[in-house]
């Protein structure tokens, strides 16, 4: 115990001290009457800083790509009333990706709750459904408890955001402040190990499939299951994809892995997916972007085995026959070494064949495009910044058709590079992610890759990054369109481009000045790998750089599967 | 398939919000909700009757446990057990029909509770479909008001729930 266990303490120093017992490192937060009292205790102490952003959106998002990129638990703070509606944005989003965060608001003193008080909202009623847990502290007693439940509630099982609503009132209140190593919760004990007679079952059936694939999720960059994962799939030597989420779980470099599956996955992917006798689907949840219509799936004969921490995840969507239910890692980690005692091999026979007709499906060169278009193809900057920046580098995203392209041309190598809002969908991430991320990460290198339309939705924010100098490359790609709106209007729609052109745009350049930045605009092809280069030269190291490429207008994200059709249904870019 | 799911939960502030909040949120049918606090008054105990496909149920039950307040779920309906509703109906009883609807009553052992010159109040328990039953045998332009409780149910035997 750092602090004095017999001191008596405020409801805001202990909301102060329980962050610092924590370990940490970053608040980002917003003031407002309801948290004076804690702004000022934050004032006071120099155990972690704190971020002042500009919306509290932008808060919860730099929190929740903190978490991401660093797998622990990122804390924001945020005053009652309009300060939570803010911030549900940021909640929600987290929530769908299962991201740990923290969440401390604000509340009108306890004798006010209920009356309408000014910037009253009924806190734990507005976040309950997009929360993994919720709390309204009315005693001060129970602050640092509350507090040490919300930390561990965040991060363990399945992960998500907690929110902790503390009246005004409450943070004045005065008591004897423990810090409980931990906190013991009868009606919360997530499961860590597998069954193991589900483990020896999924084994044998991994051993006696035919044409094996391995379905890869979030789960395993959110269970640090990487390298259990790799390990698996190399002794194998069974193909593999990643998810949106999972990308970077298994390396995109390796020949092993098909590429990202779904709506906009790889013909490969998605064929394999499609025609496997044996899925090992491993911390992912079978949802409507990644596998299409659940009845076309289910045509095909295939036994699935499903690796998940949250069994509600498990046979929601598609029937499963061998469900295990744990953490990731731990129950990768069990496969591995029944693997490794296990007499049979896997069929070399049926396995080298299984490979001839995925390469076959790869010969498609799915992801091909025109590289000798005059105008920029939005698909070619990213290919340059991979390039550029040696597949390095942390990449968040908007959302939209910049974000596949992200997906699908950079090619991540390693877990928690990848920060998007695949479940939410969540437009304005990208700026607030990167902020984050570089926080956690100084000396890495940061791109947001966006679009005209998604960077506007939290510009603000880039006052934040002047004033903490936050070094990141924004790489826009400016179409003057929603592009993804247009995309499915184009195809669904008759062309009838309703309200998703981009008028009156900023002139970026000026804009990113304005904020104190550097701003680039790139019109030719030619020109966009000397503006990256220069971007993440030495010589703009410390400084935010604005890239606004003025990108193909017509360029359309393939493959692509449509909504309620099966995964094996593509849309392919020559088929147009 | 109708479903009687038992749960005992922590019995804090907004417990039951937690509960009505996923069944809406998640577009689950609630034909009924009880709670109640248990003899150790830190526990809830609720009773939610459902109907759903066995997917549905399956998904209600994994949903239900995921709640970090729920401490224990069963699906009663999987086992025997026990199901009771408490119903108090307000009738006219007046003339010939005052003495029809004191044995009508007596058939379903009902209790008259309350009596005036020109009405009965009768306390019925039972199944729902009991309750129902009491219903459709008296005339229905006789009822002045039911209140019903949603069903409660227990396993039978040995088998409980508890923490």
């Amino acid at each position: 115990m750092i602090f004095s266990q017999f001191m008596e303490a405020t409801g805001a120093e202990i909301v102060v001290r329980c962050l610092a017992e924590e370990g940490v490192e970053f608040v980002f937060g917003y003031p407002g009457g309801a948290v004076l009292n804690i702004y000022d205790e934050i004032f006071k102490q120099n155990k972690f800083k704190h971020v002042l952003v500009r919306h509290e959106q932008a808060a919860v998002h730099a929190a929740d790509a903190y978490a991401r990129s660093t797998g622990r638990v990122g804390v924001a703070l945020v005053t009652s009333g309009p300060g939570v509606t803010n911030a549900v944005t940021g909640i929600a989003t987290a929530y769908m990706d299962s991201v740990p965060i923290v969440v401390v608001t604000g509340q009108v003193p306890t004798p006010a709750i209920g009356l309408d008080a000014f910037q009253e909202v009924d806190t734990v009623g507005i976040t309950r459904p997009c929360v993994k847990h919720n709390f309204l502290v009315k005693d001060v007693k129970d602050l640092a408890a509350t507090m040490k439940k919300a930390f561990i509630i965040a991060a363990t099982g399945r992960p998500g955001p907690v929110v902790v609503d503390v009246p005004k009132d409450v943070t004045a209140h005065l008591t004897e402040f423990v810090y409980p190593a931990t906190v013991e919760m009868r009606s919360y004990n997530p499961v860590v190990k597998g069954h193991s007679g589900q483990l020896k079952r999924a084994v044998q059936m991994l051993l006696e499939a035919k044409r094996p694939m391995i379905y890869a999720g979030g789960g395993v960059v959110l269970g640090d299951a990487s390298a259990q994962l790799v390990e698996l799939t190399r002794l194998l030597g069974f193909p593999i994809t990643n998810t949106l989420m999972g990308l970077g779980g298994y390396p995109a470099t390796d020949r092993q892995n098909l590429g990202m599956l779904g709506m906009h996955g790889t013909y490969e992917a998605n064929m394999a997916m499609q025609h496997c006798d044996v899925l090992l689907a491993v911390g992912a949840r079978f949802d409507d972007r990644v596998i299409g219509n659940p009845e076309h799936f289910a045509r095909e004969q295939r036994r699935i085995i499903h690796i998940d921490v949250d069994p509600s995840s498990i046979s929601k969507r598609v029937k499963v026959d061998v469900p295990i239910v744990g953490d990731v890692q731990n129950v990768l980690t069990e496969m591995l070494s029944l693997l490794k005692l296990a007499k049979e091999k896997p069929d070399a026979a049926a396995l080298n064949a299984w490979w001839t007709q995925i390469e076959l499906w790869r010969s498609k060169n799915c992801l091909n495009y025109n590289r000798n278009s005059p105008i920029i193809k939005p698909q070619y900057v990213v290919e340059k910044l991979w390039e550029v920046t040696k597949g390095d580098a942390f990449v968040t995203s908007d959302v939209g058709q910049h974000q596949m392209w992200a997906a699908q041309y950079y090619k991540f190598d390693k877990p928690r590079r990848w920060i998007n809002s695949g479940g939410l969908g969540t437009m304005g991430v990208g700026l607030p992610y990167a902020m984050g991320v570089q926080l956690a990460h100084p000396d890495a290198q940061v791109a947001c890759i966006t679009g005209e339309s998604s960077i506007q939705m939290c510009i603000q924010e880039l006052s934040t990054c002047k004033q903490y100098r936050i070094p990141i490359k924004v790489v826009t790609l400016n179409n003057r369109y929603m592009g993804m709106v247009r995309q499915w209007q184009e195809f669904f729609y008759g062309s009838r481009y309703a309200e998703s052109y981009m008028e009156s745009l900023p002139d970026f350049v000026k804009l990113a000045e304005a904020y104190g930045h550097v701003g680039m605009r790139i019109d030719k092809p030619e020109d966009v790998e000397a503006a990256l280069k220069e971007a993440f030269s030495p010589a703009l190291k410390e400084r935010l750089v604005f890239m606004d490429f003025q990108t193909d207008q017509t360029e359309n994200v393939f493959p692509m599967v449509e909504g309620g059709k099966g995964l094996s249904e593509m849309i392919l870019a020559e088929e147009l | 398939m109708r479903h009687i799911i038992s749960l005992l939960m922590e019995n804090e502030a907004g417990a039951l919000s937690r509960v009505a909040g996923l069944f809406s949120a998640r577009a689950y049918n609630i034909e009924s909700l009880t709670v109640a606090p248990t003899e150790d008054a830190t526990l809830s105990r609720m009773t939610i009757v459902t109907i759903g496909s066995e997917d549905v149920i399956e998904q209600i039950t994994k949903q239900l446990n995921k709640l970090v307040d729920v401490i224990k779920v069963m699906d009663l309906t999987e086992g025997r057990h026990i199901e009771r509703e408490l119903m108090l109906v307000k009738v006219k009883a007046v003339g010939l029909g005052r003495e029809e609807m004191k044995r009508t009553a007596d058939i379903f052992r009902g209790r008259i509770i309350d009596v005036t010159d020109s009405t009965y109040t009768i306390e019925l328990t039972g199944t729902g479909s009991k309750l129902d039953a009491f219903l459709e045998a008296i005339d229905p332009a006789f009822i002045i008001e039911t209140v019903r409780t949603g069903a409660s149910g227990i396993g039978r035997g040995e088998r409980s729930l508890k923490v």
